[in-house]
């Protein structure tokens, strides 16, 4: 009976810090959040007896989540503790799928005609883990491994500024398109006004060219 | 502890997660919502491991959840460098180019 009452605060804890990530406002309380609710499955999973799985799950996502804090402080720009933020789009339609899906799920859960436990766990489950990894299921991680291997090698390719074919030291892309502003300017004016109008154009990228000409041309006209 | 509960706790944790997903603009609270929905997923494994069948071959299969979980992390967070480099945004707007 204890453990029962257990399973079911752990269950809530899991659910509710769950649900906080996406109800508090700041990013650093959503990724501690998170753990929470990873800690409290990794609770859960110790009460199924599986010791080495739950307890790599708690050490991974703590871990996990203090990097993803990390990650928000550097892309956010901003406190994250402090700076409240509510950025969704459509909230009707995700939390109507998420309570539809929900409800669904319950209902075959509660519907279905579960089969008869093939009998208790017994023994060293984590050995027997271990023996299962090494004999009968090493085509499984034989597996993973280079899965995981190409995942390193394409996070890296990915997060990596320098591309394949650059040199160092690489060269900014502000410079390379002023010389080609500058080189367009030429073409088009021979006064100082033009210059000056056309060094802005060139810092547009070609998004605001209609406006660097139209800006050069009107400056002509009134001298 | 039955497995009824246990599968609920899972779906809950899983549907929350979808909600997450959908709904966040920020790419870091959007893989937030995918790690709740393998959360979930994970729940409802050991609970079927615990309650249907204990042998070792459901454990193997967490482990295959768990390194999914990883390789979704590195990558997702791969991408996110990649989105604010490229763009300096980290919005899913803002990476919406082939969007019907």
């Amino acid at each position: 009976m204890p453990e029962a009452i257990l399973f079911v605060v752990l269950a809530v804890i899991a659910v509710a810090a769950g649900v906080a990530v996406f109800r508090t406002d700041s990013m650093a309380r959503a990724s501690y959040a998170l753990a929470v609710s990873f800690v409290a499955v990794g609770l859960m999973l110790l009460q199924f007896r599986l010791e080495y799985i739950g307890v790599i799950t708690v050490l991974m996502m703590v871990m996990e989540m203090a990097v993803m804090a990390i990650f928000m402080i550097m892309f956010m720009g901003m406190n994250p503790a402090l700076m409240p933020m509510d950025m969704v789009h459509s909230k009707k339609l995700s939390a109507g799928s998420a309570i539809g899906l929900f409800l669904l799920l319950t209902a075959g859960i509660l519907l279905a005609d579960w089969p008869e436990s093939r009998g208790p766990a017994g023994g060293d489950l984590t050995a027997s883990l271990g023996e299962a990894i090494m004999e009968p299921k090493m085509l499984v991680m034989l597996v993973i491994s280079p899965v995981l291997f190409a995942t390193l090698v394409s996070a890296l390719v990915l997060a990596n500024p320098r591309g394949r074919y650059s040199t160092y030291p690489l060269v900014p892309v502000e410079d390379a398109d002023d010389d080609d502003g500058q080189g367009k300017g030429q073409d088009h004016s021979g006064d100082s006004a033009g210059h000056a109008a056309h060094s802005a154009h060139g810092m547009d990228h070609g998004a605001g060219n209609s406006d660097g000409h139209g800006q050069h041309h009107d400056g002509g006209g009134h001298q | 502890m039955t497995l009824e509960l246990a599968l609920i706790a899972a779906a809950a944790l899983f549907c929350v997660g979808l909600y997450g997903a959908l709904s966040q603009q920020v790419v870091v609270m959007v893989m937030m919502g995918l790690e709740l929905m393998l959360n979930g997923v994970i729940l409802a494994a050991a609970a079927f491991w615990w309650f249907l069948a204990p042998a070792p071959d459901g454990q193997v299969l967490l482990l295959v959840v768990i390194a999914a979980m990883t390789v979704e992390m590195a990558m997702g967070f791969a991408v996110a460098i990649l989105l604010h480099r490229s763009r300096q945004t980290d919005m899913t707007e803002m990476a919406s180019d082939l969007a019907g």
